[in-house]
């Protein structure tokens, strides 16, 4: 009697996962195409931040290179080409900050130099270290237009360090971890230049 | 009838708060009240969801075993969860970027899970309708409350990025109230969520007090 209770309770919570199981199938293939499309309007956002419309008529988000970064991370490089020249190359950097990874997108011309840095994900502290982000203030604009060589390596940092970004009241260590991402992001593009501007 | 509605609408917003009498759902109200934009946020998303699956529960009530009852409803509750997150994603993206993030949050919320339990299991669909969503109403009240005092405490302002998540018609709602830097950061952080929060329940009681009401203490009991 016991036992035929248990079968019972049993199949009713197997009933409810199958309903509810092919309930989240079903919305997952009814939604699967609109998110893929999303993901890419979502990726060809941040691009052209970082990558000006100008210097490209070809489109970033489907001319890419897979490589590996200085750390091991597997990164996408997208390119910018115009004329079928490769005018410049945007790729996924990661910094590490006062609560986990920071992710940038940073984009780079062909010399090297800096078109535009975007922080995409981080978990800084609200107030102080999300400064970083485009929205809540300009700091990571300043990076626009510089290189390895512009300032010196010696003053790629903040200036606490005494290098030559400034710091944050309060926090210290976002600053410093993007600074050092955006330095080894350029360190990358100098060593690899060959591979992620190479020819299709 | 009506007088259950009545009773319904003002447990769920005021009188059996969810957050300020039982103290339930402290997880989503510590780490999204932030702001008062993230509190509305998190508070609508959790509504919607509370609504479905009180609907749901109440549907199955006479189906649903006394023996396996909690994991049927953590099951509603987690496929409600992953329905809107999916459909959100989809179809109503820009709102996705700012709310994503609260969204599978609302699975660790007891609050849900409580008035299922208390509420739903018992009682006709239409009042577990009802209940699911005007419990979610004072859900997000508290938490729209609670993130208001934390943001102008901490950062100055009130409802920054509100035209994000309602949209650009809501522009006029974002409002500078002094600069950032005469903000007090501790209240922004984790410590200041648990101050607000407790200050906000004491001035709830003293309300009630002050109006001749018996406090309730803690306790997901039925409305009805």
């Amino acid at each position: 009697m016991k036992q035929q209770r248990m079968m019972v309770h049993g199949m009713i919570l197997g009933a409810f996962c199958l309903g509810f199981g092919l309930l989240l199938a079903f919305t997952d293939r009814v939604t699967a195409q609109d998110i893929a499309v999303r993901a890419i309007e979502d990726r060809q956002n941040s691009l052209s931040q970082v990558i000006p419309d100008s210097i490209h008529d070809n489109n970033p988000v489907t001319d890419t290179v897979a490589m590996k970064d200085g750390q091991g991370n597997e990164i996408t490089v997208y390119r910018a080409t115009k004329e079928g020249k490769v005018t410049g190359v945007a790729y996924e950097i990661f910094g590490s900050g006062y609560a986990g990874k920071i992710k940038l997108m940073l984009g780079v011309d062909a010399e090297g130099k800096i078109l535009g840095v975007r922080v995409l994900a981080h978990k800084e502290t609200p107030g102080l270290g999300d400064k970083i982000e485009v929205k809540k203030g300009d700091w990571i604009l300043r990076f626009t237009g510089l290189s390895l060589g512009n300032p010196l390596p010696d003053k790629w940092k903040v200036k606490k360090d005494g290098g030559q970004f400034d710091q944050f009241a309060g926090a210290t260590i976002t600053p410093r971890g993007v600074v050092r991402a955006v330095r080894e992001g350029l360190e990358f593009f100098a060593a690899n230049k060959a591979q992620m501007m190479g020819g299709h | 009838m009506a007088t259950q509605y009545k009773t319904i609408v003002r447990d769920g917003l005021w009188d059996n708060n969810g957050v300020l009498s039982m103290l339930l759902g402290m997880c989503p109200t510590m780490a999204m009240t932030t702001s008062a934009t993230n509190g509305l946020g998190m508070g609508l998303a959790t509504a919607v969801v509370m609504a479905a699956s009180g609907l749901l529960v109440s549907m199955f009530r006479s189906r649903i075993t006394q023996e396996v009852r909690i994991p049927v409803y953590i099951l509603i509750v987690a496929a409600m969860v992953t329905l809107v997150d999916l459909s959100m994603n989809a179809w109503m993206h820009e709102l996705y970027k700012v709310l994503g993030l609260f969204i599978p949050l609302i699975v660790s919320n007891c609050l849900p899970l409580a008035r299922l339990e208390a509420f739903a299991a018992k009682e006709p669909v239409l009042p577990s309708l009802m209940d699911g969503i005007f419990m979610g109403m004072g859900f997000t009240l508290a938490l729209t409350a609670i993130g208001a005092v934390r943001e102008i405490a901490g950062a100055g302002t009130l409802f920054a990025d509100a035209s994000l998540l309602l949209g650009p018609a809501f522009k006029f709602m974002e409002m500078k109230l002094m600069s950032p830097d005469k903000g007090v950061l501790m209240m922004i952080l984790p410590p200041g969520g648990f101050l607000v929060a407790g200050l906000l329940v004491v001035v709830k009681r003293i309300l009630d007090v002050r109006a001749g009401k018996a406090i309730q203490m803690g306790g997901a009991h039925s409305a009805a």
